[in-house]
């Protein structure tokens, strides 16, 4: 039982990093209809920025670990947003109107791109982040196992909770978020309707990266290490993540997150730690299989 | 106040619009009629540039429109309730009546209260998804959302497609409305000839791309080639 409720623990704190991914892959799927492979690659430089923020930080004597994080939240935000943006503009919009597959060929060059341009800039090994914040709090103790949540993992569940909340507000009850749902059910329409269709894309790319931004600095506080390929996989699995909860909704991408994050630490906890990226893929397979839209994907007809 | 000047408009290398001249007086309800695949459509959304002209021009109000961006020509005080009604159909009348408002949005109180009263079923039917509106709803959702941007123009695209008589009825009723009372101007796209040319104080009749003909309601109404081609059988 103890050992259960510590491998929840952790799963929920890895799901908390693939969902505030998988928004990104999701939001744009919803609006321009395609897979953004770069995705993990903006992760991933997210990752770096909070690394590089934290080391400017320590040489300027910021000591309260709350500031740091704070701040360095702020600026890998603002930072790993404009490499959303710039990506979207560089890479995609240019071909907006051309065949399908022109972006997807593009996103795949522009996340080859970002790995090369990163590790050219930061060097191929790894890049240790000095844990910040140590010590946690004991919940339990039985059968000599003792059932902790550090406070990296609180904080982690903490801020993505309230992103999501913020997120997810956003989008339901902003004129911007009302915007965003008009361009992905008929991008034509809203253009008629005075909606700046290029803008609101552009900001879609800039909130999706923002909270890649947010994921990275969790992921490099979680693990301590970052290198210039962490975006493949973890973007690979949160691209499954939003797969699995159903492309294209918001929702889902938060559900999608946690329960891959779930069978990925049940999976290492009681079965192999070496197969848990297979668990991962094999679930959503089945869930494709028995559920093609995902498990909150609306079904594709529709009245209208 | 909208002036189309030898507008010609293609899709890859089919010439949908020929050329086409058409103008519009301030407070007027202007009507244009056409057989299917005569270019009505094509010539309401090339006003909004989406296709775009490829030669001639549109001036709204002493303005050459022909090469702004969709966005911006319809911020210039044109409100369009394009064919097929293109509501959102996975927001709530409401929010799409809030994104109708768009260009607006210091209007958004105002223009709910007119919206409401001219179509007291969208009253009743706010948070309703608007996918799982009926036919006729869907189009007085669709002429509500575009009144919401404050318009000085109104391009209507085949209201009355699909609808039972009595909501046909009631759809040129609040046209005629928002004309008179508040002196809008109305371009009407109409299949239902009869109808539309009664509304309307002049007419277009375009075909294959071209403009025929045009003239006051009632002479075209009493015109013996448009009586033919539009009007019999019905009415
Ligand atoms: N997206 C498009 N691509 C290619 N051709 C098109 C396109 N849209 C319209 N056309 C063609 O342009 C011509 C004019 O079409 P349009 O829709 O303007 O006609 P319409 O007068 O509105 O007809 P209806 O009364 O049936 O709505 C038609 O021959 C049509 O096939
Ligand atoms: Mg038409």
């Amino acid at each position: 039982m103890e050992y259960f409720l510590q491998q929840l623990i952790n799963g929920l704190t890895l799901g908390a990093i693939y969902g505030l991914i998988a928004i990104g892959y999701t939001m744009v799927y919803g609006i321009i209809g395609m897979i953004n492979f770069a995705h993990g690659d903006v992760f991933m430089i997210g990752a770096f920025i909070s690394i590089i923020a934290f080391a400017l930080l320590s040489i300027l004597g910021v000591a309260s670990v709350p500031l740091a994080i704070l701040l360095v939240l702020a600026t890998t935000m603002v930072f790993t947003a404009a490499y959303g943006w710039a990506v979207e503009r560089i890479a995609y919009r240019p071909l907006r109107g051309s065949f399908r597959l022109a972006p997807l060929i593009s996103a795949i060059g522009m996340s080859i791109f970002l790995q090369n341009y990163v590790q050219l800039l930061q060097g191929a090994r790894i890049k240790p982040l000095p844990p910040m914040i140590t010590g946690g709090i004991l919940l339990t103790e039985g059968d000599g196992f003792a059932v902790q949540i550090n406070y990296t993992q609180m904080i982690i569940i903490a801020v993505t909770v309230t992103l999501m909340v913020a997120f997810t507000l956003l989008i339901t009850r902003t004129a911007l978020g009302r915007a965003q749902r008009a361009c992905e059910q008929d991008r034509g329409m809203a253009a008629l309707l005075g909606i700046n269709v290029d803008r609101t894309i552009s900001l879609t790319f800039v909130m999706g990266a923002a909270l890649a931004a947010v994921a990275g600095l969790m992921f490099a506080l979680y693990y301590g290490v970052v290198d210039f390929f962490i975006g493949f996989l973890a973007g690979l699995k949160a691209f499954t993540a939003a797969v699995l909860g159903g492309i294209g909704s918001l929702p889902g991408a938060m559900l999608g997150g946690i329960l891959i994050g779930l069978i990925e630490a049940f999976w290492s906890g009681y079965f192999s730690v070496e197969y848990k990226d297979v668990a991962a893929f094999s679930v959503l397979v089945l869930v494709l299989i028995f559920r093609p839209t995902g498990l909150l994907g609306r079904p594709e007809v529709e009245k209208v | 106040m909208l002036s189309i000047q030898a507008l010609r408009t293609f899709y890859g290398h089919i010439e949908a619009l020929k050329g086409v001249d058409i103008e519009v007086q301030a407070g007027e309800i202007v009507t244009m009629i056409g057989a299917n695949g005569a270019g009505k459509s094509t010539l309401l959304m090339s006003m909004c540039g989406n296709p775009r002209a490829r030669f001639g021009k549109v001036m709204f109000e002493g303005r050459d429109i022909t090469q702004l961006p969709t966005f911006e020509i319809v911020r210039l005080g044109i409100a369009h309730a394009p064919e097929g009604r293109r509501i959102f159909p996975r927001m709530t009348v409401m929010e799409n009546l809030q994104i109708g408002s768009t260009t607006a949005p210091s209007y958004f109180e105002e223009g709910l209260a007119r919206v409401l009263r001219l179509f007291p079923r969208l009253d009743e039917r706010r948070q309703q998804r608007a996918g799982t509106l009926s036919g006729g709803e869907q189009q007085m959702l669709a002429i509500g959302r575009a009144l919401m941007s404050r318009p000085r123009l109104l391009l209507l695209d085949e209201p009355s497609l699909g609808l039972a008589p009595m909501v046909v009825k009631q759809i040129f009723q609040v046209i005629r409305e928002i004309n008179e009372a508040e002196g809008m101007t109305v371009f009407l796209v109409e299949q239902n000839a009869y109808h539309a040319l009664r509304l309307a104080h002049r007419g277009y009749v375009l075909v294959n791309g071209r403009v025929t003909m045009s003239g006051s309601g009632a002479e075209l109404l009493a015109n013996r080639e448009v009586r033919a081609a539009y009007l019999e059988g019905g009415h």
